[in-house]
């Protein structure tokens, strides 16, 4: 019987409880589409940074990142590591790498790079580099020595197709050695600032400067599912005990950061927008106690205990966050699946968010775990702005409430 | 006859600390089961009041009130609400029924408070509606009664808790004349054949008229006391 009057008392006003009911439906429905719109944002940028830049995994000389990437540090067993990844399920794509720090003039200026010596053709299945060309070749044979060079390194350096650069660097015997390139394409990826950094010529030609024929610094393996970084990670340093297995979280551990971080960041957002929620909550539910002040006198005087009459408040609350929540909910629930396919184009913004990697349309989206305490959360914000307008209806005298007007 | 209320020296005061207001002032009262008593007086005389104190509403300053060899005014707030759920029934002035209940759902309230069985329950219900004359009302909420039957239906939900008594605070006063006749008749047959005991504040005549005993209330004392 509590429950029939907790739940047809929420409807004798309407209006008041339809427009309680929608301020919770629409406040979580913006707090779950704006986690969403973050989470699909930071998953692309992730997801984006993994297969076009770090790959899921790298192997190194053990030495090579210690030593601030040095040329010397070789990694000798390459050629077996290639041969094993190439026939080994669960691997997208791999490629070797000779890598290198220097320093990128033209005659203008001059600027500080990693070279890449690639092969053009694994390469390309690893980061998909030639899809990003928006000027000229990929490493053909057009011209001599050909470059490839970010579009914002381009206007740095105020080169264009077929210009003259020259990279400086140590060799693997410590001397200096520099190159003359012709840019043969320029790119632009989604991360403006890895344009500014990267360069890639043909890895052959870059050992011959190195002195180190066929010497490989790194490996890029790309996986085809994100879940097997981890064991592959094992399985490789078991098996290579002289390289060095980092998998994407090793090496961008702000990537991690954001993940393990990402469930604060929502419960707080969502806390705050729930906590401004409970003041519109108090507020109704403390005018529906001070309206009911001869009725709730009449329960206590015919028998009605305290703690009845308190759950009788506190079940009118979590009834409105009953309808209120689940529609918010669902309302998110179904503008994440459709804004998530269709994607949100904030290229109005793209060129500010384009320097930090993230692109300019966006996908939101959020697992569907995420929902569940989300729920408990607003009920729980129910409950909790019930409990003073439950207090001040217990507090009632019932000899004086029965006589208010 | 058996004393079901005793009220021994009760004195209520308001605003002590300011200027005290002596709303019941030295009031000895012994109710014996089965009577059918009006409390009148001039408004202000402390008719209410006393009602409060003798229904375990309200605690009197000083004095004691006894419910059938039990002292109320010894009880917490908390063992008062259960000590009227089981003991007291009211009527109140303005019917106070639950407006989104129906006439049953109002009268059977009280007996699932008690946790009284369902078929009990309705069997009670059933009978209390026949015997206010409103068992073509059974699913009627208040806003569908006329305020005569809404006070029937108050009438019939003070019943069904089986209380020792019913304490009516003016019944009658928001009533016609011919509404308040019937609710007069339904409460006077109820305490002829099944004894039940009341007692109303008034300043309505028929009440009065009805009434076997009249207490008579002037600032908070009892001025009369006259038996018929």
């Amino acid at each position: 019987m509590l429950l029939r009057i907790a739940w047809r008392n929420i409807w004798r006003h309407k209006i008041r409880s339809l427009v309680v009911i929608l301020s919770i439906a629409v406040g979580l429905w913006a707090g779950v589409f704006m986690v969403a719109f973050s989470w699909g944002m930071y998953k692309q940028y992730m997801r984006e940074t993994v297969e076009t830049h770090i790959s899921h995994l790298q192997l190194h000389h053990p030495l090579f990142e210690e030593e601030d990437r040095e040329a010397r540090y070789v990694l000798q067993s390459a050629p077996s590591i290639q041969a094993y990844l190439d026939t080994a399920a669960g691997v997208r794509a791999s490629t070797t790498r000779a890598v290198t720090g220097g320093m990128i003039s033209s005659p203008t200026t001059v600027s500080g790079v990693q070279v890449n010596g690639i092969l053009p053709e694994r390469e390309n299945r690893v980061t998909g580099l030639a899809s990003r060309i928006i000027e000229g070749g990929y490493l053909n044979d057009e011209v001599r020595n050909p470059i490839l060079i970010g579009k914002k390194l381009a206007q740095k350096l105020k080169v264009k197709l077929k210009s003259k650069v020259v990279l400086t660097f140590q060799d693997t015997s410590g001397g200096i050695v520099a190159g003359a390139f012709r840019v043969a394409g320029i790119y632009r990826s989604k991360n403006s600032s890895l344009d500014e950094t990267s360069v890639y010529v043909h890895a052959a030609g870059l050992q011959q400067l190195l002195g180190a024929e066929g010497a490989v610094h790194e490996v890029a393996v790309l996986l085809n599912d994100d879940n097997l970084s981890e064991p592959f990670k094992h399985s490789l340093a078991v098996r290579f005990p002289d390289a060095d297995v980092k998998t994407w979280k090793d090496l961008s551990p702000e990537l991690e950061l954001v993940i393990r971080s990402f469930n604060e960041y929502m419960y707080i957002f969502v806390g705050f927008i729930l906590l401004a929620l409970t003041f519109g909550i108090v507020n109704t539910m403390l005018m529906a106690v001070l309206e009911r002040v001869r009725e709730i006198g009449m329960l206590m005087a015919i028998g009605m205990s305290r703690m009845r009459v308190f759950n009788m408040i506190l079940l009118e609350t979590v009834y409105l966050s009953l309808v209120g929540g689940p529609l918010g909910l669902l309302a998110g629930y179904f503008t994440i699946r459709w804004t998530g396919s269709r994607g949100i184009d904030i290229s109005l913004f793209s060129e500010g968010l384009s320097s930090y990697g993230f692109s300019s349309i966006v996908h939101p989206e959020l697992e569907s775990g995420y929902y569940l305490p989300l729920a408990l959360m607003t009920m729980l914000t129910a409950i909790v702005s019930a409990i003073y307008p439950a207090i001040r209806a217990i507090r009632l005298k019932p000899g004086e409430a029965i006589r208010k007007i | 006859m058996e004393t079901v209320i005793d009220a021994h020296d009760v004195t209520k005061i308001y605003n002590e600390k300011k200027i005290p207001v002596h709303a019941v002032n030295g009031v000895h009262l012994h109710i014996g089961r089965g009577e059918f008593i009006a409390l009148v007086g001039p408004s202000g005389s402390g008719k209410t009041t006393l009602l409060n104190i003798i229904g375990g509403l309200d605690y009197p300053t000083t004095g004691q009130v006894i419910i059938n060899g039990t002292n109320i005014t010894a009880m917490s707030s908390s063992e008062l609400i259960n000590f009227r759920l089981h003991n007291i029934g009211f009527v109140f002035q303005s019917y106070n029924l639950i407006p989104v209940l129906t006439a049953r759902e109002n009268i059977e309230f009280i007996m699932l408070l008690q946790h009284t069985g369902k078929k009990q329950r309705h069997e009670r219900v059933l009978n209390l509606l026949r015997e206010v004359g409103l068992e073509d009302k059974i699913n009627s909420r208040p806003g569908e009664l006329s305020g005569g039957q809404q006070q029937r239906v108050a009438v019939a939900r003070a019943l069904a808790s089986k209380p020792q008594f019913v304490l009516a605070d003016e019944p009658t006063a928001n009533l016609d004349s011919k509404s308040a006749a019937n609710l007069l008749e339904i409460m006077a047959k109820l305490n002829r054949e099944e004894g039940m005991t009341f007692v109303f504040s008034t300043h309505d005549q028929r009440v009065i008229d009805k009434a076997r005993r009249v207490i008579t209330l002037v600032d908070g004392k009892i001025t009369s006391d006259e038996k018929r």
